[in-house]
């Protein structure tokens, strides 16, 4: 009788005003401090700029809704073209962290139980250590005068003819440095979900085609790789989309010539003070987001339709 | 069979000198004698002590802690009910839109999470007189609300795992919802709150961004002071202080590992034991 049961709970809760407490107070707390902000920048959005304080009115000549903001999104190119640099930027990170997240995630099903629960405390422990910190450890790997710089220059210098010879390797200020340290920070993200898809599948399919004559690279193409698309799919949406809307890294090591939407969205509205169009470029930026997980969520609603179909037959 | 794992292991031990190899390299360099912070000019402890006759930076970390140790217990605490909500009120008014503001920050971008408390304390002050100044107390409110989701879905998702039929055995049994609330429920996901509490905490204590747009003058937590040294590049006292913390964040967390581990042994064994019992 688990329904009564469950009931019964819930209606004791109920009488004592528990339940209402226990659902009211984050309830009433997301509601005011992020529910409330969040209509706010929506709001934002479509408010005219003023030289007030605070900076924006809904008056003027497009009293309550002025599209001007999204309008500029598609006429000024420095919208579009920051748009373009995260979503490259993050895109190549996304691409990096499974090429080499996949293969770690992999070996990592593969090695002993105490080895590997050691392993997996050392993928974490770096995303226990300040974020900010990891960002300014590859600061000073990648300037001009670091030993790890001067080791890949001699190892360049030394393979490509000698006109090609440089005397430091410009990493620092570029958007290869902003992929670079996205994926050493973010690469935990990718690492995880990863293992906890690949180390629930069934060995047994690996080992059944192999006994039937298939090699260890078609093994791979045909039975794991298929199997692990959720873990996939779910490490590359940790990884995008903070990545997509980064702030500290590219603001430390990225091109300042070419910046990010996430630094765009800050000057816009610490330096320039133009509330309505940081607000724009934010709602921009959040619907360029939501189309990813919404993607996700319609393909997982399916794959779960399907399992359901198939358990019935 | 037997090339693959090769290459697996090859990887993982490049993965495995990929993450560690920029900590250790910002270690060495801790003790790097010369103010050039990335030419070696001998060894030397003398930026360890420079940290620690730092009031700057004292008062910053201990701003830092302050913050931190509130901002996590409350986001525990409203963290967990609502992760007691999701997982075991079935149905109530607004439940959709409950659910939707408790991953919604997940995704959020730090920026516009930052921008838009930052938007409401202004109007807040503008309209109601409150906050008067933005500094602790808004930094404060904007960590609990960002990380409190994060605590929802560790304990959420305990709850969901957790065996439902010994709470409800126990209420069949005679137990009030109270008591089957303090005596299974807690307990059995305890392990999460705690580990929701460190995610909080370690959560807040890092966060640059959301705290740049919610500080006011005169309030710089360690991650903000950090920031403004770092954008004027590489310096050996920062790599001091990097030193400093991954040596206690390790500890700390190498620490509550194996209490956590310690204690899930223990149950198991419990486990164990009462079902032999039984038999």
């Amino acid at each position: 009788m688990k329904t009564t049961t469950a009931d019964k709970r819930e209606n004791w809760f109920n009488r004592r005003g528990w339940r209402d407490v226990i659902i009211g107070a984050p309830y009433v707390w997301l509601i005011a401090f992020f529910l409330v902000p969040f209509l706010i920048v929506l709001a934002m959005s479509f408010a005219t700029r003023t030289p007030t304080a605070p900076p924006f009115s809904f008056g003027g000549d497009h009293p309550l809704l002025n599209p001007e903001g999204y309008a500029r999104l598609f006429q000024d190119d420095l919208y579009l073209r920051a748009f373009l640099t995260s979503l490259m930027n993050a895109g190549f990170a996304t691409l990096f962290c499974l090429l080499i997240g996949y293969p770690m995630a992999l070996g990592l099903t593969r090695i002993g139980r105490g080895w590997r629960n050691i392993l997996l405390m050392l993928v974490i422990l770096p995303f226990w250590t300040s974020f900010l910190l990891r960002v300014y450890a590859w600061m000073g790997l990648m300037g001009s005068n670091s030993w790890f710089n001067k080791l890949l220059t001699g190892a360049w210098n030394g393979l490509v003819p000698v006109d090609w010879a440089v005397r430091s390797i410009p990493m620092m200020n570029s958007n290869f440095a902003v992929v670079l340290v996205t994926v050493y920070t973010y690469l935990p993200f990718m690492i995880l979900p990863l293992y906890a898809n690949l180390e629930k599948l069934d060995r047994t399919l690996d080992e059944a085609a192999m006994d039937l004559g298939s090699r260890p690279s078609r093994v791979f193409w045909d039975i794991t790789l298929p199997q692990s698309i959720p873990g996939i799919i779910a490490g590359g949406l940790l990884v995008f989309i903070p990545a997509a809307g980064e702030l500290v890294i590219p603001s430390l090591v990225g091109d300042a010539g070419r910046p990010m939407i996430g630094r765009v969205i800050s000057d816009e509205f610490a330096s320039a003070r133009d509330w309505p169009m940081a607000s724009s470029v934010a709602v921009a930026l959040l619907v360029l987001m939501v189309l990813p997980m919404m993607a996700y969520t319609h393909y997982q609603g399916r794959a779960e339709g399907r399992e359901r179909a198939e358990g019935r037959q | 069979m037997n090339r693959r794992p090769v290459f697996l292991m090859t990887v993982l031990c490049f993965g495995f000198a990929f993450f560690y190899i920029p900590i250790l390299s910002m270690m060495v360099y801790s003790f790097n004698a010369s103010r050039l912070a990335t030419v070696w000019g001998g060894f030397s402890t003398k930026w360890y002590v420079a940290l620690l006759d730092n009031d700057q930076v004292i008062r910053a970390a201990l701003l830092s802690l302050k913050i931190a140790l509130i901002s996590a217990t409350m986001a525990t605490i409203l963290g967990t009910m609502a992760g007691i909500a999701l997982a075991r009120f079935r149905r109530f008014r607004g439940r959709v839109l409950f659910s939707g503001l408790v991953t919604a920050p997940l995704i959020m971008p730090e920026v516009i999470t930052g921008i838009s408390s930052l938007m409401l304390f202004i109007l807040m002050a503008e309209w109601i007189g409150w906050p008067g100044s933005r500094g602790f107390t808004t930094i404060t409110l904007a960590h609990i609300t960002f990380s409190m989701v994060f605590v929802t879905t560790v304990v959420h998702s305990r709850l969901v795992q957790a065996d439902v039929a010994i709470e409800e055995a126990a209420m069949d049994l005679g137990s009030r919802p109270w008591q089957v609330l303090r005596d299974i429920t807690l307990p059995v996901i305890s392990p999460a709150i705690l580990s929701g509490w460190l995610l909080a905490f370690t959560i807040s204590l890092d966060d640059v961004v959301i705290t740049s747009f919610t500080t006011g003058p005169g309030n710089t937590t360690l991650p903000l002071l950090i920031w403004s040294k770092v954008k004027l590049g590489v310096t050996p006292d920062i790599n001091a202080l990097a030193t400093l913390t991954v040596v206690v964040v390790g500890i700390g967390v190498g620490l509550a590992g194996w209490i956590l581990h310690r204690a899930e042994k223990r149950r198991e064994r419990d486990m164990q034991m009462a079902y032999r019992a039984h038999d």
